[in-house]
């Protein structure tokens, strides 16, 4: 980790791997800073991993990059212990928070964050990027709470990129907050809404059965990508509301 | 070739198909959302910034010579809804159609083999411009304008809105066209370089949603 006066730069890495004895080994577990890493109790085949927050932020000028790679046969969950809360900073500028997962073929990945807020008067630039070879599967959740109760959102852009065997089979960015292109909160973006989220699962055997679309109230569907991929997009009053709603949708998939 | 051209693809009487689609409004309609001309401003506002965006660096980037069919994978990665995909395709099928009949040329004959269900609409609308002798600018100036032009004519039909109203309305976003046009070809010439990934995925999750919520209706007007 470093810090200096452009903000605090830090990198978390995970690499998992079988074990050979039907379990997950983490030959990768390294920790920075503010992201620090704590393995959990394992659950079947599962390596279970959790980013906990060891300091506020990101603050304005901060970089946080994490990067968690899935090798052939590997299973890993990854959660954090609790919300990101992007808030503004002393340095200037905006912070950025990238997470690369790649996953190999017949690895499974779970990337499932808790909300990322975006208070007031923050500037928070967030990519995320995961390669999938032929043959992986994932499940990623993203919730984001534009500010905090009875508070003006901070300018928040993030963007998603899944792509499956060098192809893109999902990109999505989402920029709202003062200062966001025209729009952003009108009746075609969010109309207003502050909590929205996306669950991301791509399987293999999708290919062969796909998942319909269906709607998930007035405010959330689940969609079928072009790809062996599913995508859920919920808009909802308030963060449990959400949570509830992406529940739901995973448990339906089975 | 002659910059009039770009007046014959952009007209709303080219027998493309733009007039059977409402780009999300008769949803956003129904719904509540666009009950006027000052909710229509805002809902194109926010469709030009989104979808109008990523629909109008589409057509610069296959205007400037980027692969149709990757261009075509970049669109699907951008929409998804299938409603939306459909849609975009069927418009795209139909023009086809169109630009064959008006200007023939090798690569549109290309990419409705590679598709024969139809390309995203807006990479098809590039290698028109392109066969037409335009150039990406003009290409992304069309997309953009076809992003609020479609809504706001829709509205007219859907709530009998004042058609000066609507007039007004794609007036106020002129100078927010000009914008997302230049931003469009600039995002294509970046792709050039560094490759269809970095054409913009800005992405409206109330369009995506609605798209499926209008497409369960057993009965509607538009068909998008």
């Amino acid at each position: 980790m470093t810090a200096g006066e452009g903000g605090v730069r830090a990198t978390a890495r995970i690499g998992a791997r079988p074990d050979g004895r039907g379990g997950t080994a983490l030959p990768t577990l390294e920790g920075e800073g503010p992201l620090a890493l704590r393995r959990t109790r394992a659950s079947g085949s599962e390596a279970r991993v959790m980013l906990v927050g060891a300091m506020s932020g990101p603050l304005g000028g901060d970089h946080f990059t994490v990067e968690a790679e899935a090798a052939q046969g590997a299973r890993l969950h990854f959660g954090s212990a609790a919300a990101t809360i992007a808030l503004p900073g002393q340095a200037k500028g905006e912070a950025r928070y990238d997470v690369r997962l790649t996953v190999a073929e017949g690895a499974e990945l779970h990337w499932m964050p808790e909300q990322l807020i975006s208070a007031k008067g923050s500037e928070l630039c967030v990519t995320t990027r995961v390669d999938l070879a032929a043959g992986a599967r994932l499940v990623l959740r993203e919730e984001q709470v534009l500010g905090r109760a009875n508070e003006e959102p901070g300018r928040l852009t993030s963007r998603l990129t899944v792509r499956l065997d060098g192809r893109p089979l999902l990109d999505q960015e989402l920029s709202c907050g003062p200062g966001a292109p025209g729009g952003w909160d009108g009746p075609a973006v969010l109309a207003g809404h502050r909590t929205l989220g996306q669950l991301v699962v791509v399987r293999p055997e999708f290919a062969q059965r796909p998942v319909e679309a269906r709607l998930l109230g007035e405010y959330a569907a689940l969609t079928p990508l072009a790809g062996p991929g599913v995508l859920v997009t919920a808009l909802a009053p308030d963060a449990l509301h959400l949570r509830r709603t992406l529940d739901e949708a995973l448990s339906t998939l089975g | 070739m002659s910059r009039a051209a770009l007046l014959v693809l952009a007209d709303g009487r080219f027998p493309a198909g733009g007039h059977a689609h409402s780009g999300g409004a008769e949803a956003a309609v129904k719904a509540g959302r666009v009950s006027g001309a000052g909710s229509l401003e805002e809902f194109c506002r926010g469709r030009l910034h989104t979808a109008g965006l990523v629909a109008a660096s589409l057509a610069a980037g296959a205007v400037l010579g980027l692969d149709p069919v990757e261009l075509d994978g970049a669109a699907d990665a951008r929409t998804p809804s299938p409603a939306l995909r459909t849609a975009a395709r069927r418009l795209g099928r139909q023009l086809m159609r169109a630009a064959r009949a008006t200007w023939p040329s090798a690569e549109l004959d290309a990419l409705a083999r590679e598709f024969p269900k139809g390309a995203h609409q807006p990479v098809v609308l590039g290698l028109a411009a392109r066969a037409a002798g335009l150039g990406a600018e003009d290409a992304a100036y069309c997309a953009v304008y076809e992003s609020v032009s479609g809504p706001a004519s829709a509205t007219v039909r859907l709530l009998s809105l004042d058609p000066f109203d609507a007039t007004g309305v794609l007036a106020r976003l002129a100078p927010d066209l000009d914008r997302v046009a230049h931003q469009a070809v600039e995002a294509a010439r970046c792709a050039l370089v560094n490759g269809v990934d970095a054409l913009p995925a800005a992405s409206a999750p109330l369009l995506e949603i609605s798209a499926e919520v209008h497409a369960a209706w057993p009965v509607r007007l538009f068909a998008s």
